[in-house]
């Protein structure tokens, strides 16, 4: 029994070694990065207007795709966790393509369909809505590569739903979409949320396919890559605080209201 | 008011096999059986929850088989696990009512909730609810969707016994009140002292429809005698006893004394055959009945043999081969058997 601890207690050991070099192989980048900045060049960045305007397009963006793209994303997440239809697992796996296939390809595939040769940029000039060069464009490009994390979470969520809380409610006289609104979508709410933050995060922070769509406006991480590829690593890393801290900061409320709720 | 017409279905590791019965307003249906032999699965496929590959459904006349769950005005209450756990007491009540657009629903919710007894539970969430609390939510909610026919799958499987006890009282009264119920239950005590009519299921078939009295005291398979392990089942009327704690139990003039709880009326007595002894003069001790009558039958059975004493009515006895022999037992011959008021079990 003891000789039972002891392996246990070594296990336990080593996994927390293991742990702790993967945590710090995160932290230490970020943390060498902001103890490398000086204030000051930090107070520039954030006095900034183009800083300024980078940050809040990244953020704006996102959200917008976000938004968007739930619109359509949480009905079809409804559909794979509930009803069977044929080639079910292929479009499970169309969804995943955006995460494996490299970002700038997606850009390039993205490009491909809002040019003004194609139906969707021909549709859009209709409206007046440019979508190269364009925050349409922008917003475009982050829901590509970002619209899997809420899908999928979306998806697990109402699969987490009890089947049956939803077949009670229609014994009581509830409509399909009254069950939708009233029970599925508050009951996998928490996991919706969870894939709207993960999606917004993503989108945020997309670099690959963004900079094929619209090298301007120019979001956050473009400006990061444009300062370094032009002035160095001196000038961009200020700015790379600025946006990191501004995600954090975000990330670390919303996680804090989720876990309240 | 609801025909089950030979309906089949199979679904995972269930089947439904030509299951036919037939409910009328105001009965309350009790089908027992061991787990897994498709209760629940029946009482899906009755509210629309799971489809039917054959047979029919007919309620009020009206074919309702194809009909979606929500157009089929029937209710169905689990074990547990089926109240909105993100909603209040109040909303889940309410719930029907909004779904209907009734108008005056607090009125509707607060006289469902006075109807079950949790009025006063109202502002609370499921989860902090007990048991017996927590099914009563569900029975209300069933009465203010305005359903009077109501499907109960093991409603006090997972209650302890008081709250068993009285939410027997509640189902009993809602019965009285007009809503038919269709109950499953692997447990005899609950048929017994609920329904007016029982089915046997047995391996996905309902293979007998009888009262309780009939089901008990002549089942008629082997399995539903060794299910239910019942042989001294008798029906009469409970009085209570004026100076004693005693009730008396009276059937075709014979009198037994009970030590129960139960209120007077009509009632089911219940006797396990290892409670009676048999002697061949009167015993006195703390034992209450001493009946004198002859032996009609000496059979053999798993442990022991089973003596078969009419004193007016026929009750059995399992006793040793050993006492049998030092007896001298044999049919025809007169004996006194014995037994304590505390081992009639009482159902009313």
């Amino acid at each position: 029994m003891k000789r039972y601890f002891q392996n246990k207690s070594l296990l336990n050991l080593v996994f927390t070694f293991l742990g702790g070099v993967l945590l710090l192989f995160i932290i230490a980048p970020l943390a060498g990065m902001y103890l490398n900045t000086s204030f000051n060049s930090v107070h520039n960045a954030v006095g900034s207007e183009e800083v300024q305007a980078s940050v809040w397009l990244s953020l704006w963006t996102s959200m917008a795709g976000t938004i968007l793209f739930s619109f359509f994303a949480i009905p079809l997440a409804y559909l794979l966790a509930r009803k069977n239809f044929p080639f079910k697992s292929l479009v499970n796996g169309i969804v995943d393509i955006p995460i494996i296939i490299p970002h700038s390809a997606a850009g390039i595939a993205v490009l491909g369909i809002i040019t003004r040769d194609s139906f969707l940029g021909r549709a859009g000039e209709l409206f007046g809505i440019k979508f190269v060069g364009n925050p349409a464009g922008i917003i475009l490009a982050m829901a590509f590569v970002s619209i899997p994390f809420l899908i999928n979470a979306a998806r697990d969520g109402f699969a987490a739903v009890p089947e049956r809380l939803e077949k009670i409610a229609l014994t009581l006289d509830a409509s399909p979409t009254r069950v939708f609104f009233t029970i599925s979508l508050p009951l996998a709410w928490r996991s919706i949320l969870s894939g709207f933050i993960l999606m917004w995060a993503r989108g945020m922070s997309e670099f690959g396919a963004v900079i094929i769509i619209a090298y301007n406006p120019k979001t956050a991480p473009v400006l990061i890559f444009e300062r370094f590829t032009s002035y160095g690593l001196k000038y961009s890393v200020p700015v790379a605080v600025v946006f990191v801290t501004v995600c954090l900061i975000i990330f670390v409320t919303l996680r804090l209201i989720k876990k309240k709720n | 008011m609801l025909v089950v017409d030979n309906i089949s279905l199979k679904a995972g590791n269930f089947e439904l096999k030509n299951i036919n019965f037939r409910v009328d307003k105001g009965d309350y249906f009790v089908i027992l059986g061991i787990s897994g032999v498709g209760k629940s699965l029946l009482l899906e496929s009755i509210a629309g929850l799971t489809k039917i590959s054959s047979g029919e459904i007919i309620l009020r006349g009206r074919k309702i088989s194809d009909e979606k769950i929500q157009r089929r005005n029937i209710s169905i209450v689990y074990q547990d696990a089926d109240l909105f756990p993100h909603l209040t007491v109040f909303e889940n009540i309410a719930y029907p009512l909004h779904s209907r657009k009734e108008k005056n629903i607090k009125e509707k919710v607060l006289t469902a909730a006075e109807q079950t007894g949790i009025a006063d539970k109202l502002e609370r969430i499921p989860e902090t609810l007990s048991g017996g609390e927590y099914q009563r939510v569900a029975l209300a909610r069933s009465l203010a969707s305005g359903n009077d026919i109501f499907l109960l799958d093991e409603p006090l499987s997972s209650l302890d016994s008081k709250s068993k006890n009285e939410l027997r009282v509640l189902l009993r009264k809602l019965n009285r009140n007009g809503i038919t119920i269709i109950h499953v239950t692997h447990d005899y005590e609950e048929a017994v002292s609920l329904a007016n009519k029982i089915g046997i299921m047995e391996k996905g078939e309902i293979v007998h429809v009888a009262s309780p009295e009939e089901i008990f005291k002549h089942p008629k398979s082997e399995f539903v005698a060794q299910f239910i392990g019942i042989k001294n089942f008798l029906r009469g009327e409970l009085k209570a006893l004026r100076e004693s704690d005693l009730k008396e139990f009276s059937i075709d003039g014979i009198k037994i004394f009970s030590l129960t709880d139960a209120g007077d009326g009509e009632a089911f007595l219940l006797i396990q055959p290892d409670e009676i002894s048999i002697s061949n003069s009167v015993e006195s001790g703390s034992a209450r009945n001493h009946f004198k009558g002859k032996i009609t039958d000496i059979a053999r059975a798993k442990i022991g043999i089973e003596v078969t004493v009419d004193i007016g009515c026929e009750l059995i006895s399992l006793i040793s081969i050993d006492a049998m022999n030092s007896l001298e037992l044999k049919i025809g011959k007169e004996v006194w058997i014995n037994f304590k008021a505390s081992s009639c079990k009482i159902y009313n």
